[in-house]
């Protein structure tokens, strides 16, 4: 009995898959075949992997070990001599309430802060799937009318702000979120518009979208801060930094009407004949069967055109708007911090990047998320 | 109406108005003439088969009864309704007409659920709980329910047919139009369809269907129409038509399909 178990066993062993070389899986595997395949592969590993591990040496040491986070009244003497041995940090630790807040008066900072915080709270919540509901429409309106309120003051005892005196990281979250959250709705429209079978809508949104795609960013908000208010009639007018958001809205627009315009496209003619076979109107055709589908297909450009415009928001500081980079470019103007440029610019940078990178980030699992029905 | 087409009319089993009345209904495709003076009536409960070789009309005369296309010449009624530009009427046609199409054009972002209720609950505004009872119910009768939850993508060719059946049928139509249902199925999935579309026949359904399935046409339709280059051929029973073709067009027809089975 015994014997014959031991001989099944045995036969089971020997027949048994053997896992695969320790050289061909795993780690050393994907180092062999990645890294190290041949001579002149080695070679360049070990190039690049020397050129990397000096540049990161030299960043840690220039930007944490021979930093200066701070200084005492203004002096950057101590700043100056370590020029390009170490980093000036203490011209953050000095500005960075300019930076973020710009000229807003300095004991009302903690207005453009809160809307900050605002903003970044609403993000999350309207980035949450189940808050997905006709409630956060509202949500959208309250929240950006608070911020209104608490930007221009004026009322519950806070002093009025006029709007010239805005600026900072608040500029641009303002402008990029007013820009796409109705830039957006807009697209939708104009896309839907350049299918329509009525020729003069479809002439329309040909139009504008020609138009706008024809002329540069830049052209576009010098005509918003230049040329429109010729058109006004004496005595009225509309405030610098409104006439922008329109001029980035309308550009936005014509861009992301393309992108949507793509999506509607790739869908199959199979989808509208159904949905008109069942009886339902045009709105509901396009409101559950088209737009759920062809928004899904273009998540990846579409995102990739909203982290687009929320940097190119900073192109508004040549018409003299205060956004985040135009702060961080003035706030070097002084003389006691002049040619700190570089420490203040990878501080920029981060905050655009941080906004940016969530942006891609939460739209990866955005996609991964509502494709699902795509996987077999 | 010509006199060759007037037995089409005397072959509807009442006096009631016919479900469908095509009138010499011509429509073109730029310069290319696809239908030619097509008329047809189709009483209520009549089950009538349409084939013809690729390219005959078929499809495209099915297509013009809820206007997925539109006719440039001659009449058509739907339940009495003229179709026309006016879209209060073409609306009461499309509630009344379901549709099954080749390649089933089920919506991949809802569940087979979802994609049977969507229709009841908007345009037929139905509560959303009756509507899922509904749907269950005929998610059943084509003998499907444990997929209710799935998306089509995760069903078999044969099962999403099924549900685009399901589907049609729960926005409760007088009449169904079927464009080769059976056409983009693989060969062991075919037979599940039919039978699901003739226990739909036993029911009394009034049925146009587009197909070269000679098997079903025998079991079930009242008529076979044969159409070629855009014209209506030859009309009547089945056996009529199978075993004693009248036009060379019908028999080349009939011979070229006995030799593709």
């Amino acid at each position: 009995m015994s014997d014959i178990t031991l001989n099944a066993a045995a036969k089971v062993a020997e027949a048994a898959p053997r896992s695969a070389p320790i050289t061909q899986i795993g780690f050393v595997g994907w180092l062999r075949a990645n890294l190290f395949s041949g001579w002149l592969s080695t070679a360049v590993t070990l190039l690049l992997a020397y050129l990397i591990v000096r540049w990161a040496i030299g960043f840690v040491d220039w930007a944490f070990v021979n930093a200066v986070w701070s200084v005492p009244n203004n002096q950057t003497q101590a700043c100056r001599d370590l020029r390009g041995t170490g980093a000036c940090w203490a011209v953050v630790t000095e500005k960075h309430r300019f930076i973020l807040f710009g000229t807003y008066p300095y004991d009302q900072h903690w207005r453009p802060a809160l809307c900050i915080a605002l903003f970044v709270g609403l993000y999350i919540v309207s980035a949450m799937r189940r808050f997905w509901r006709k409630e956060l429409a509202l949500i959208w309106v309250a929240v950006l009318a608070v911020i209104g309120v608490l930007m221009w003051g004026g009322v519950l005892g806070m002093p009025y702000v006029p709007q010239e005196r805005w600026g900072g990281l608040v500029i641009t979250l303002i402008l990029a979120t007013f820009g796409l959250a109705l830039a957006f709705p807009l697209a939708i429209l104009v896309a839907l518009g350049r299918r329509s079978q009525l020729p003069a809508i479809k002439a329309i949104c040909v139009l504008y979208v020609e138009l706008i795609r024809g002329v540069p960013l830049i052209s576009l908000l010098f005509m918003a801060s230049v040329m429109f208010p010729l058109f006004l009639p004496e005595g009225m007018n509309i405030d610098k930094l409104l006439r922008a958001q329109l001029a980035i809205i309308l550009f936005a627009g014509a861009y992301l009407a393309e992108v949507v315009r793509g999506g509607l496209q790739s869908l199959s003619k199979g989808q509208y004949e159904a949905a008109d076979a069942l009886g339902l109107s045009y709105w509901q055709k396009t409101g559950f069967i088209i737009l759920p589908q062809a928004l899904r297909l273009v998540i990846p450009p579409l995102v990739n055109t909203f982290i687009g415009f929320f940097k190119d928001t900073s192109l508004v500081l040549i018409i003299g708007i205060f956004d985040l980079l135009t702060a961080g470019k003035t706030a070097i103007i002084e003389p006691a911090w002049q040619g700190f440029g570089i420490e203040v610019y990878l501080t920029v940078g981060a905050i655009y990047f941080i906004f940016c990178f969530a942006m891609s980030k939460y739209s990866q699992g955005l996609e991964a998320e509502l494709n699902r029905h795509r996987r077999h | 109406m010509s006199e060759t087409l007037d037995h089409i009319a005397s072959a509807a089993r009442t006096d009631a108005p016919p479900a469908i009345m095509l009138d010499k209904v011509n429509k073109w495709f730029g310069a290319l003439h696809v239908l030619r003076d097509v008329s047809l009536n189709v009483a209520l409960g009549e089950r009538v088969v349409v084939c013809g070789p690729s390219g005959s009309g078929k499809s495209t005369m099915i297509r013009c009864i809820n206007r997925l296309e539109t006719h440039q010449e001659g009449l058509i009624k739907v339940n009495g309704i003229e179709l026309s530009d006016d879209l209060k009427a073409l609306d009461d046609i499309r509630r009344e007409v379901g549709m099954v199409f080749q390649s089933f054009n089920l919506f991949p972002h809802l569940t087979i659920l979802e994609n049977c209720t969507l229709a009841p609950i908007w345009v037929r505004r139905m509560p959303k709980k009756e509507a899922e009872e509904l749907a269950m119910e005929y998610l059943t009768r084509v003998r499907i329910p444990e997929q209710a939850k799935k998306y089509p993508g995760q069903l078999s060719g044969g099962q999403q047919q099924r549900v685009a059946i399901a589907r049609a049928l729960c926005m409760k139509p007088k009449i169904m139009l079927f464009d080769e249902p059976t056409s983009a199925l693989d060969p062991e999935m075919i037979k599940e369809v039919l039978d699901t579309m003739v226990s739909l026949a036993e029911t009394g359904m009034t049925m146009i269907c587009v197909t070269h399935e000679m098997g079903f046409a025998r079991q079930v339709a009242d008529r076979v129409v044969f159409m070629d280059r855009g014209e209506i051929v030859e009309v009547g029973a089945p056996t009529q038509l199978f075993e004693n073709p009248q036009t060379e067009r019908l028999k080349t027809f009939l011979s070229q399909i006995l030799r593709g089975h």
